[in-house]
């Protein structure tokens, strides 16, 4: 009897099966291979980012700003692409790495230095990283004539038979999911999330745990910066707006319990995947696309209904110990 | 550890007027004659009856939410879905002015599928126990889908004359319908939260949830009002902004409620439940209110008035810990 | 009778061994007192000299000295808030002494971070703070410092073997070192949170009240592993208040009181009650109060009330002016069926008559309108609501009769407050204070405050002494029988067979989500309420 967990990951993994095998009983065209890659790669920059999100949600924290920072750092990056073309792309991703980290840290700093819940953080950052987009390029758009053709070129690169875009989801996951199994500090962020108190014993800096879980979901969200504008070839103060509840609600789906603690890297990518399935099957099977939300937030609810279910408690059957 | 003695025990130590001198309110009402002054000297325009009327549309809508925000986020719980509520509730009433209602039957959709909606995310949170902020970013994303599905790139307009009075109307001289509402929803919840026993079990509820509940304190049924209450103000609040703006778009109130929950935090409620007032609520309104009318005379846009609100969220509630931390260590 | 539950009141000495046919006992050479080297000739592992540690207002150590000597388990003693969790606080890293030295096997040692006290093989045993439910067996031995492969990564495979290896030569190869933590039982807890101490070769073992959730059968098996600790020459702190307990595996004492050592040595040569003097400062001879029982007709008749899965066919009766006594181990059911009575839990059969007529309470509410209360046996977590003063605490269940039409009015509830809490002789500033700012004894004393100002015909009190000092014991035992007078009927359900044989004026024993016996308290024997708690053989 392996873990519940792993359980919930198989439920959701059937659940997109069916899901697609329904769609495709009508639409068969929607169930080919290659419709279905590009549906993975069209959310690819969803799960690398619901992979940080994850992160964070498991030391019982949450990072509502990571939206706005990949809108900040994928401004940042697009405008120094169009000034300095001649500036390599992969300096570029560091750099959108290293900007996403700086400002993940401003949101660990407040809550591991000061104590200031994280809701109530990250809510601060969320407007004020968008407010900052706005700031550093005066309102303006980076359109696709300014940046560089590497620049737009990288993601798109194919290789063995998948984009570039493809392949960093498919790292992502690989290195999240090894970070979090085969290293000590991935184990502390379950310990942290389950535990705290017996954390400090065990000697892990709770604390800090949090603040390094906040680095990691600002690395990813700064390369998602990059990834975002080079594949949407347009970098606006408007990207991404309201993207940080895509990200939570990936998690939700993907059984990331919001109490912390509870979550795997798989559990997060499908529930990004599950996303995915419904936003590109609506044109397919022909609703319009104004359903997408609603449909969302139901999955979500009824994700929360279901995950609540195994997660509940059982209580302490005095009778049934007595007769067994 | 208390070493005191004696058997009779005094109501209280402090005088409530010396609690009062050193609370978080007074704070807030430093810095809101602060940024007034501010306000007055950087712009020639500020005061001015008219523009000081104007200025309270900008917190007077997103206030009343506040006020049962507050008192939701007191008991430990939160509803981030309250501006999907106000983008249903002003579609239905879009579609009911499609079907050609009248104004008493527009009001009463909008308060009314407020109050179901506060009551759906109710059921959610108590009956089935799930945590309220995964339900209400679900309802969130619900709500508002629900909204465009009707709407799609769509608009309602042509609402009638007398239902622009609720958010345009004026009761006397500059004193416009949006700000009594306010000042009367206000001085209603301050009773509420503060009078009635009602309130304490909120308070209660807040601090320990299963000692309340032990005590005979109906958890569940408290928290269901609650969430009632603050659907019910999104509607009126849907009610006011549609009036106000004469259109409904299903994007109408888009980041509401990120808004609502800084003045309540500002407003100096525990975001971990417990502990806030009104009194704070409607000062932190007031606040938010001042800065981003200020900023708009001196043509600072929205999206940069944003940064200001974030860090007046942060710098509010950080100022106080590292205010202590230096007091300890100088100690 | 030698099991851990029973008679407390036997002055010093080891029980004498018996044969209750619980063949799982394993009697080892502890039973008969057995030589121990004098004070000097083995080198203690740690000391700690001179250790004090002020918080805001309080002097919680002053100058307090410690020696935990290898292969011996030294007991600490003191009532609630002596010092005993900072003492183990400053162990563990989590608090810096303000003076004072700390040498560990002879050499000045400083504990900045509970990582520096792991480092030094200093581990507290306690499995609410050192484990984690859904991390794996494996991995809750090996947090912290689990096998690395070459490229710096966790070594499941070698994590799982090596966590096999600890647990069998703890004689726990029943645990599979897989299963997540969730799916195991306190004792097995107890066992992987040992295994955890061998696998970080820890040299100093904190136990801090390490029996208070475990059956009697599971202490014994506890001990077992105390002896393997020892024979390991681990250095073992044993917190507990239970004087059997020590008497049975500690080798040294240290007493605490105040915030002051007050007296150290061998156990061999001393006597309970000469302990309980060093704790309280005084003798303490008459714990219980006497009283005249006048015992009317009955009030509260509950019959076949079940309960799905914890527990079935209770049926027993309350009369006007008794104290009914519900003993049981751990885990038998009590508090459960307690609860239902108030209100907090659902039955799926059953009824309860109050004064003949039939009440079926669906909340707590209903259960105080109806007169019955129910004083929680948890008292942080269901009792007192911290962040609020004390009169809005007491006030809370009686809510409606101090406000009127739902609008609060202070000069009623401060009225309320005083009356009770003084009758219980609270200690408090003002009323206005946070209720987590008292001790927690006088935090109980508004526990019970809080319902009895609501004026109830049956009260339930659930481990209504539990972890209070003894002052505040007393002054609550006085209080019960205060009440009684009065002619209210009171529950009291109890662990501590002291407790239950000098207050009740009849016995319910709940075994297992049933009941066992009912008993009238003239001459109880205390061993027969054991063996029909644990269900052997008469």
């Amino acid at each position: 009897m392996k873990t519940l967990a792993k359980h919930r990951e198989i439920w959701l993994l059937a659940a997109i099966v069916l899901l697609i095998a329904i769609i495709a009983l009508r639409f068969p065209v929607f169930a080919r291979p290659g419709n279905l890659l590009n549906v993975f790669n069209d959310y690819s920059i969803l799960i690398i980012l619901a992979l940080g999100q994850m992160v964070v949600i498991l030391t019982r924290s949450i990072d509502l700003s990571m939206a706005s920072n990949l809108a900040f750092t994928g401004m940042a990056v697009a405008m120094t692409n169009a000034a300095f073309p001649e500036i390599p792309v992969v300096f570029l991703i560091l750099m959108a790495m290293a900007i996403g980290t700086a400002l993940g840290a401003f949101n660990g700093v407040l809550v591991w230095k000061l104590g200031i819940p994280p809701i109530v953080v990250t809510l601060g950052t969320l407007t004020i990283f968008r407010g900052a987009t706005f700031v550093l390029s005066g309102g303006a758009w980076v359109n696709a004539d300014q940046m560089s053709q590497g620049f737009i070129a990288l993601p798109r690169i194919v290789f063995l038979g998948l984009p570039v875009l493809s392949w960093s989801a498919i790292t992502a996951i690989a290195l999240f999911h090894l970070l979090m199994t085969r290293t000590a500090f991935g184990r502390s962020i379950y310990a942290v999330g389950i535990n705290p108190t017996a954390s400090v014993y065990a000697g892990i800096d709770v604390g800090r745990t949090k603040f390094l879980a906040f680095c990691l979901s600002g690395l990813v969200a700064g390369l998602c910066g990059y990834l975002w504008i080079s594949r949407y070839v347009i970098a606006s103060v408007e990207v991404a707006n309201g993207y940080e509840l895509s990200i939570i609600a990936a998690c939700v789906i993907g059984g990331v319990s919001i109490a912390g603690g509870i979550g795997t890297v798989a559990g997060a990518a499908l529930g990004a995947l599950f996303l995915g399935i419904i936003g590109s099957s609506l044109p397919v099977i022909n609703i319009s696309p104004f359903w997408q939300l609603a449909i969302s937030g139901s999955a979500i609810i009824l994700a929360v209904v279901l995950n609540a279910r195994g997660e509940r408690r059982q209580g302490r059957i005095i009778l049934r110990r007595a007769e067994a | 550890m208390t070493t005191d003695t004696a058997r009779h025990i005094p109501d209280r130590l402090d005088s409530p007027f010396r609690s009062a001198v050193f609370s978080w309110e007074m704070l807030l009402v430093l810095v809101a004659i602060a940024i007034f002054v501010i306000n007055s000297i950087a712009s020639p325009y500020f005061l001015n009856a008219w523009s000081l009327s104007d200025l309270t549309f900008n917190f007077t809508e997103k206030g009343l939410i506040a006020l049962a925000m507050a008192m939701l986020i007191i008991a430990g719980e939160i509803d981030l879905s309250v501006a999907a509520i106000i983008a249903l509730a002003s579609t239905l009433m879009g579609m009911a002015l499609q079907a050609e209602a009248d104004t008493p039957t527009l009001v009463l959709i909008g308060v009314g599928v407020g109050l179901l909606c506060g009551a759906f995310n109710g059921v959610l949170v108590t009956r089935l126990g799930l945590p309220s902020i995964v339900v209400t970013i679900g309802t969130m994303s619900l709500f508002r889908g629900v909204a465009y599905i009707i709407l799609g790139d769509q608009a309602y307009k042509g609402y009638p004359e007398s239902f622009a009075f609720f958010g345009q109307g004026y009761v006397g001289w500059v004193i416009s319908f949006e700000l009594v509402l306010f000042l009367v929803a206000a001085l209603v919840f301050w009773f509420l939260l503060h009078r009635t026993s009602f309130g304490r079990t909120v308070f209660a509820i807040g601090n320990n949830p299963i000692a309340a509940a032990f005590s005979g304190v109906r958890v569940e049924r408290v928290k269901f009002i609650l969430f009632c209450l603050t659907g019910l103000m999104s509607g009126i609040a849907a009610v006011l902004i549609t009036s106000r703006l004469g259109s409904t778009r299903p994007s109408i109130a888009q980041g509401y409620e990120l808004e609502v929950i800084t003045m309540v935090v500002l407003g100096g409620v525990n975001i971990l439940g417990g502990a806030g007032s009104i009194l704070g609520v409607v000062l932190a309104a007031v606040i938010m209110g001042l800065v981003t009318f200020g900023l708009g005379l001196m043509n600072v846009p929205g999206i940069v008035m944003s940064i200001f609100i974030g860090l007046l969220l942060i710098v509010v509630i950080a100022l106080p810990i590292i205010w202590n931390r230096l007091r300890e260590r100088s100690a | 009778m030698s099991s851990p539950l029973a008679l407390p009141f036997q002055t010093g000495g080891h029980p004498a061994a018996d044969s209750t046919g619980s063949s799982h006992m394993i009697h080892t050479s502890v039973e008969s007192p057995k030589p121990l080297p004098a004070g000097g000739e083995i080198t203690p592992l740690l000391t700690l000299s001179g250790i004090s540690k002020n918080f805001p207002g309080v002097r919680a150590l002053s100058g307090v000295s410690l020696s935990l000597y290898p292969g011996q388990v030294t007991a600490l003693i003191g009532e609630n808030g002596a010092g005993k969790s900072t003492l183990v606080k400053i162990l563990t890293g989590i608090y810096q002494p303000d003076e004072g030295e700390i040498r560990i096997g002879g050499q000045p040692a400083k504990l900045p971070t509970a990582h520096a006290a792991f480092e030094q093989g200093i581990t507290a045993i306690h499995q609410e703070t050192v484990l984690f439910d859904h991390l794996t067996v494996a991995e809750n031995i090996f947090l912290g410092h689990a096998p690395r492969t070459r490229f710096g990564m966790i070594d499941w495979r070698t994590m799982r073997a090596n966590a096999k290896e600890v647990l069998e030569t703890l004689g726990a190869g029943h645990i599979d070192a897989d299963a997540p933590l969730s799916d195991l039982g306190i004792a097995n807890k107890h066992l992987v949170a040992i295994a955890r101490a061998m696998s970080i070769d820890a040299r100093i073992v904190i136990m801090d009240e390490p029996t208070a959730a475990l059956s009697a059968k599971e202490i014994e098996e506890l001990f077992l592993l105390i002896e393997f600790l020892k024979s390991q020459k681990k250095a073992i702190l044993f917190i507990s208040h239970k004087f059997d307990e020590i008497f049975r595996i500690a080798d040294r004492y240290t007493v605490f009181r105040d915030g002051q050592m007050v007296g150290e040595g061998r156990l061999a040569g001393t006597t309970q009650n000469a302990l309980v003097r060093m704790m309280v400062g005084r003798a303490v001879d008459h714990i219980f109060p006497e009283r005249q029982p006048k015992i009317g007709g009955p009030l509260l008749a509950v019959s076949g009330l079940s309960h799905p899965t914890e527990f079935d066919d209770i049926s027993f009766e309350l009369r006007q002016g008794e104290i009914l006594g519900f003993y049981g181990l751990v885990g038998a059911g009590r508090s459960e069926v307690m609860q239902a009575i108030a209100g907090m839990t659902r039955t799926s059969r059953g009824t309860i008559m109050l004064r003949g007529q039939e009440i079926a309470p669906r909340s707590a509410a209903d259960a105080i309108s109806a007169g019955i209360v129910y004083v929680p046996e948890e008292r942080g977590r269901q009792g007192v609501v911290i962040g609020m003063p004390i009169f809005q605490n007491v006030s809370l269940p009686s809510l409606k009769r101090t406000s009127k039409s739902g609008v609060l009015r202070l000069a009623e509830e401060f009225r309320l407050a005083r009356t009770y809490t003084e009758r219980l002789d609270l200690r408090a500033s003002s009323l206005s204070q946070d209720v987590g700012t008292l001790s927690g004894g006088n935090q109980q004393k508004v526990v019970i405050a809080k319902w009895l100002a609501t004026k109830p015909k049956v009260i339930i009190l659930d481990e209504p002494t539990k972890g209070i000092d003894i002052g505040s014991k007393a002054a609550v035992h006085g209080f019960m029988a205060e009440l009684v007078a009065e002619g209210l009927s009171v529950i009291m359900v109890s662990s501590e067979l002291p407790e239950i044989l000098g207050m009740s004026d009849r016995v319910v024993v709940m075994r297992e989500g049933r009941i066992a016996a009912i008993r009238e308290n003239d001459g109880l024997d205390a061993e027969m309420l054991v063996r029909l708690a644990a269900g052997i053989a008469q």
